[in-house]
C-alpha cells in the first residue's frame, strides 16, 4: 500500500498542474482509498527531485523525457521486458523471476554506500535519489546468452549519486552488492552463484554519463523481476553487469570481485564489454537475436556506444581483459 | 509384430504398451506445435524451441538405452518390443532440434552455419545426429535380417551418440551445470551397467577356456 509518510511533503511547494494531472491518474490507477485520500489532502508539491516522485508502484510522474543518450530503435513490448528476466535469485528459468520475485518488499529500502569516500552513509531509497532528477533513456540491452532487447528505462545517471558521497583518491573502482535474502529469494538457497551477487565497475565507467540507476521501466516504477527497486543499468556491457536490487556500494581501491566471474573465471572477466569479436562462451557473440525480431542480427562493438566508451579502453587488449 | 498368430488379438504389448508409449513420446512434439501455434513459446520462440526439442532427444535416449538394463528384471521382457519406436522418437527430436537450430535459428545463412562449426559442442551434436542417422535407417524388421549378426554391432553406435548428445549438453551450458550433470551421470549408469556386464563375460569366459585347457583329458 503506497502511503507517503506527511513528513516527507513539503507544502511550501507549489502543485503543478501536469504533475496534478498525473496523480489523478496514479489515483485512478487503483491505489486504494486511503492512499488516495492521503495525498489528495497533502497535496504533494511541485515534483522535481527523483526520490520526492518516485511511488511505490504505477507510473511515474515527472521524468524528463529521452535525450542524446537513447536509442530511437523500437522499445521491445512491455510484456518481453517483463517476464523473460534472468534474476537467478528467483531461479535460474526465464519466467522463474516474473513468477516468484512477488515477495520481494522493496519498501522500505535501504542503500549503503560505503569505502573510500568522505560521506559514507546508510540512505533510505527515497533520500537516495533525491538531489538527482529522473529521466527517460532507452537503451540497447545485451545479454551474454546472445539475445537482445530495446529497454525504456527510468533513472538517473549513477555518477550523479556516487558524486555526493565524495568518492577520495583512492577509489578506483565501485563494487555493488545485491539484496540477500534467501527467505524471498529461493535461488539464494541454492549456489549456483557466490551470493550475495556481487557486481563491480572501474570508476570511470560507474562515471560515465550512461551508466543508469534504473528506478523505473516503461513510465513505470521497477517491476520486482527487473531489479526493484533499484538496478544498475550499463548499456555496453553484457546484461550479467548490470546488477539489480542493490543495496550496498563500496568504494575501493582493487578491482572488486564479481559473481559470474567466480563462477566461471575464464568465460566471465571483470570487463564483460559486448564484443563480437571475442567469444569466451562455447557459443558465438558475432550476432544476437534482438526479442520479437525472426533473423539475427550483427552484434557491435560495446553494443553500438562505441563512440561514447571506447576511449574508455583505449591500449587494452581486449582480448585479455575480456 | 513378431508376435505368433494364436495369441496375437490378446496380445497387451501391441495393444496397449506400444500405443501408449506412441502417445506418450509424441505429446512434448504436440506441446511445442500447440504453443507455437498460440503463441505461448515464450519470448523467445527459437530458443525455447531448440532447448525443448534437445532436451527431449536426450531424455529418449536415456530412455531407449535403460530398455536393456530393465528388461532383464522379473516379467519386463516386454519392454524390448518398445526400444525400436523409444529410439525412433529420439533421433526425431534430435533431427528436429538440428533443423530447429539450422533452418530458424541459423536461418540456413551458410556463413553463420559455417562460423558455428568451429565450435566443439556444436561439432558433439552434428556428430550425434549423424551416427544416429544408419541406426534410424536400418531400424526395419527387413534390414535386421539383412543384417544379422552385423546389426547389433551397427546398433552400439547409439553409445558414442549418447555420450556425444551429453556432452553437447554439457559444453553449451551457461552456468548451471547441474541438469546437464543429472544426464550426464544417468548415462554413466547406464553404460557403466553395460560395462560391468562385459567385463563379467570375458572374465568368464576366460575362466572356462582355462579350466578347458587345464583338463586335456
Amino acid at each position: 500500500m503506497p502511503i507517503r509518510r506527511p513528513e516527507r511533503i513539503r507544502p511550501s511547494e507549489i502543485t503543478d498542474e501536469a504533475v496534478y494531472l498525473e496523480r489523478r491518474w496514479f489515483i485512478r490507477q487503483g491505489l486504494g482509498l486511503a492512499g488516495a485520500a492521503l495525498l489528495g489532502a497533502a497535496s504533494p508539491g511541485l515534483v522535481r527531485a527523483a526520490g520526492d516522485s518516485l511511488p511505490h508502484s504505477g507510473k511515474i510522474p515527472d521524468v524528463r523525457p529521452a535525450g542524446r543518450y537513447s536509442t530511437d530503435e523500437t522499445p521491445t513490448s512491455w510484456k518481453a521486458v517483463t517476464t523473460y528476466n534472468n534474476f537467478y535469485e528467483f531461479g535460474t528459468g526465464k519466467s522463474d523471476p516474473a513468477e516468484n520475485a512477488g515477495a520481494m518488499r522493496t519498501r522500505p529500502w535501504t542503500i549503503e554506500v560505503r569505502g573510500e569516500c568522505d560521506r559514507p552513509g546508510k540512505l533510505d531509497l527515497e533520500d537516495f535519489l533525491r538531489p538527482a532528477r529522473l529521466q527517460d533513456r532507452v537503451y540497447r540491452h545485451r545479454c551474454v546468452e546472445a539475445w537482445s532487447m530495446v529497454i525504456p528505462w527510468v533513472g538517473v545517471p549513477l555518477a550523479d549519486i556516487l558524486r555526493r558521497f565524495g568518492p577520495n583518491s583512492r577509489a578506483k573502482y565501485v563494487a555493488f552488492t545485491t539484496l540477500y535474502d534467501p527467505k524471498v529469494m529461493p535461488g539464494q538457497r541454492t549456489d549456483v552463484l557466490d551470493w550475495p551477487y556481487h557486481e563491480g565497475l572501474r570508476m570511470d565507467e560507474a562515471m560515465h554519463p550512461l551508466t543508469l540507476v534504473a528506478v523505473g521501466v516503461y513510465g513505470k516504477v521497477m517491476p520486482n523481476q527487473n531489479g526493484a527497486p533499484l538496478r544498475l543499468v550499463v548499456p555496453w556491457k553484457y546484461g550479467f553487469k548490470s546488477i539489480k536490487s542493490i543495496v550496498r556500494m563500496t568504494f575501493t581501491e582493487k578491482q572488486p570481485e564479481t559473481s559470474w566471474h567466480k563462477a566461471f573465471p575464464g568465460r566471465y572477466g571483470f570487463y564483460s564489454n559486448v564484443n563480437p569479436h571475442v567469444d569466451r562462451v562455447p557459443w558465438s557473440q558475432a550476432y544476437e537475436r534482438r526479442i520479437g525480431h525472426f533473423f539475427k542480427q550483427p552484434t557491435r562493438m560495446f553494443n553500438g556506444y562505441a563512440d561514447q566508451v571506447a576511449h574508455l579502453y583505449a591500449g587494452m587488449d581486449l582480448s585479455r581483459y575480456y | 509384430m513378431r508376435a505368433t498368430a494364436p495369441g496375437r488379438g490378446m496380445d497387451p504389448v501391441r495393444r496397449v504398451a506400444k500405443p501408449v508409449t506412441f502417445v506418450l513420446c509424441l505429446l512434448p512434439a504436440l506441446a511445442m506445435v500447440l504453443d507455437a501455434a498460440t503463441g505461448h513459446l515464450a519470448v523467445n520462440p527459437i530458443q525455447e524451441l531448440i532447448n525443448r526439442t534437445g532436451l527431449w532427444a536426450v531424455r529418449l535416449l536415456l530412455v531407449t538405452l535403460a530398455v536393456t538394463p530393465l528388461r532383464r528384471l522379473p516379467r519386463m521382457g516386454w519392454l524390448i518390443r518398445l526400444r525400436r519406436m523409444l529410439g525412433l522418437y529420439a533421433f526425431f527430436y534430435a533431427l528436429a532440434h538440428l533443423l530447429v537450430y539450422l533452418v530458424l535459428n541459423q536461418g540456413l545463412v551458410p556463413a553463420l552455419i559455417l562460423a558455428d562449426l568451429g565450435r566443439p559442442y556444436i561439432l558433439a551434436g552434428y556428430a550425434a545426429v549423424a551416427l544416429l542417422i544408419p541406426l534410424a535407417v536400418t531400424s526395419t524388421d527387413g534390414m535386421m535380417r539383412r543384417l544379422g549378426r552385423r546389426w547389433k554391432r551397427l546398433h552400439r553406435l547409439v553409445y558414442p551418440a549418447a555420450i556425444l548428445a551429453v556432452a553437447h549438453y554439457l559444453m553449451l551450458v551457461k552456468l548451471d551445470l547441474r541438469p546437464p550433470l543429472t544426464y550426464a551421470g544417468l548415462l554413466a549408469l547406464l553404460l557403466g551397467w553395460r560395462l560391468v556386464r562385459y567385463a563379467a563375460r570375458r572374465l568368464r569366459r576366460h575362466r572356462a577356456q582355462q579350466a578347458g585347457q587345464r583338463s586335456p583329458g
